[in-house]
């Protein structure tokens, strides 16, 4: 990484991973686990922040919506709207527990996309507990639900017999890979987004390519706006997908 | 080479990147299910219910207005329909008003047609004998001059005009 | 001398690693490509399934992030 920019002798350096270092946030280098962190301090912003628009956002409760009302009736109703569609209307009591994922996320993403910033979801640790908590709720909640007959889940009866242990056993290895995949790709989309803004920032260094470099961080940065929605809305709509499985697990 | 970057990076521990670095991991799960917990607490407790008190507040308020609307629009309807109603009427009166005018005057016409035919008619007949007592008084006009002449002539001969014979004469001339 | 080969090998690794972010770019291609040109066939439809768009994308885009992360982990980890 670092190798050819030392060679340069010109100053450039490239640190695109030091954005995700986590620091104690009142000094000292010992990250204990009640240490208040940067990463703490993003994690009670995005809290503020949807408390800012889903509560005080909401408090005139005015029948006419004003700005702040109407974005976050369009949250609400754009993820109640998912949960109903995908997990049916039974799907609709964890609802509450979809929107504090998909809030969170969202507003994680979109305040580590702030100059200066600390994006709390491009840590592996953050993703992973969140799409665990969803694989272990989901798997307990199916075999609560259903009994025994959530394994249905892995026998696929429309296949043909022959092949029916097969697609089980693979069926088995996707569905334990779930949160692996589900929490990496959060991950690893915020984290490959911002290390090359970071990188393109590094070239800005060199006057030549100055320019070009902050065109590209600006066409980057449009990008990631985009990308931090859309991973918000496809972790939402998986961890859907993962409890209509748990809910309906014949299909 | 990795691991000269590494030392610049300040307080980043041995392995290089900051995700893995498991020391951490603690911290950031704590603080994570904090966060989650105090979200999900805000949202169940206070967001959620009242948003979706306003929703369907607004859904009643809505539907309300729709059956306001339906209902103005009823009403409007039915105004229309009194309003076509009152026109037609209104077309069909003048239509028989006109109709009783046309036939007055039609009448009025037809008898003051019939009074001038009379008056002309009468006119006509009065003319015609008059016509005809000039051609009667004509007529005796011209025989008595005839007799008288013949008379004249007669006697200027050298005869004795005897008044029967010339009258008779005349008269036949006359008719013949 | 031997860490030094190490890391070439590593660094070489994550080059190659790279290459499976290709596959995901054609995968996500391929899904957007076909999804429009369904919904241009029947617009209709197209609106109920953009939800399962996404979680196609997201499907292949993930093979697409594992690769970069197999990179990143041969170039910081090892």
């Amino acid at each position: 990484m670092a190798t050819e920019t030392q060679g340069e002798g010109g100053g450039l350096e490239f640190h695109p991973m030091d954005q995700f270092i986590i620091k104690p946030l009142f000094g000292g280098d010992a990250v204990n686990w009640y240490t208040p962190t940067n990463a703490t301090l993003w994690m009670a912003l995005a809290v503020l922040a949807v408390f800012a628009l889903l509560v005080l956002g909401t408090s005139k409760r005015s029948v006419v919506p004003g700005r702040v009302q109407s974005v976050a009736e369009l949250a609400y109703g754009f993820i109640y709207k998912m949960v109903e569609d995908i997990c049916g209307k039974d799907g609709v009591k964890y609802f509450p527990y979809i929107m504090t994922l998909f809030m969170f996320i969202v507003f994680a993403n979109f305040l580590g996309l702030l100059p200066m910033a600390f994006t709390p979801t491009s840590h592996i640790a953050v993703t992973a507990l969140m799409a665990f908590a969803v694989f272990f709720g989901v798997t307990i909640l199916g075999f609560v639900k259903n009994g025994a007959s959530f394994l249905g889940l892995f026998w696929v009866s429309s296949a043909p017999l022959p092949l029916r242990p097969i697609l089980a056993l693979i069926e088995v290895i996707s569905y334990f890979v779930r949160p692996v995949s589900h929490s990496i790709r959060l991950a690893g989309n915020m984290m490959a987004g911002h290390a090359v803004i970071k990188v393109f920032a590094g070239f800005a260094a060199i006057a030549a390519i100055a320019p070009l470099s902050v065109i590209a961080i600006t066409a980057m940065y449009g990008l990631e706006v985009l990308v931090s929605f859309i991973q918000a809305y496809v972790f939402t709509i998986l961890t859907c997908v993962y409890l209509k499985d748990a809910l309906h697990p014949h299909h | 080479m990795a691991t000269e970057t590494h030392s610049d990076a300040a307080a980043a521990s041995a392995p290089g990147m900051p995700q893995l670095d498991f020391s951490t991991f603690g911290n950031q799960i704590f603080w994570l299910l904090v966060a989650l917990a105090a979200i999900y607490f805000v949202l169940s407790r206070m967001a959620l219910p009242r948003i979706a008190s306003v929703l369907s507040e607004r859904q009643g308020t809505i539907t309300n207005d729709i059956a306001a609307a339906e209902d103005l629009k009823a009403k409007a309807l039915q105004a229309e329909a009194a309003y076509d109603k009152a026109l037609a009427d209104a077309r069909m009166e003048a239509q028989r008003i006109i109709a009783a005018a046309k036939a007055d005057i039609q009448s009025d016409l037809d008898a003051a047609i019939a009074r001038a035919d009379a008056q002309i008619a009468e006119k006509s007949a009065e003319s015609e004998k008059a016509i005809a007592g000039i051609r009667e008084s004509a007529m005796e006009n011209v025989k008595i001059v005839a007799r008288d002449t013949a008379k004249e002539i007669v006697s200027a001969l050298g005869g004795k005009p005897d008044a029967k014979t010339v009258n008779a004469a005349v008269d036949s001339r006359l008719k013949g | 001398m031997e860490g030094d080969i190490v890391q070439m090998g590593a660094y070489i690794g994550a080059g190659l690693a790279c290459m499976g972010m290709g596959g995901a770019a054609v995968g996500v291609g391929n899904v957007a490509g076909n999804f429009l040109a369904g919904a241009l066939r029947n617009p209709s439809a197209a609106a109920g399934q953009t939800a399962t768009l996404f979680i196609g994308i997201a499907f292949a885009e993930a093979l697409g992030i594992f690769s970069f992360l197999v990179a990143l982990l041969l170039m910081f980890a090892v």
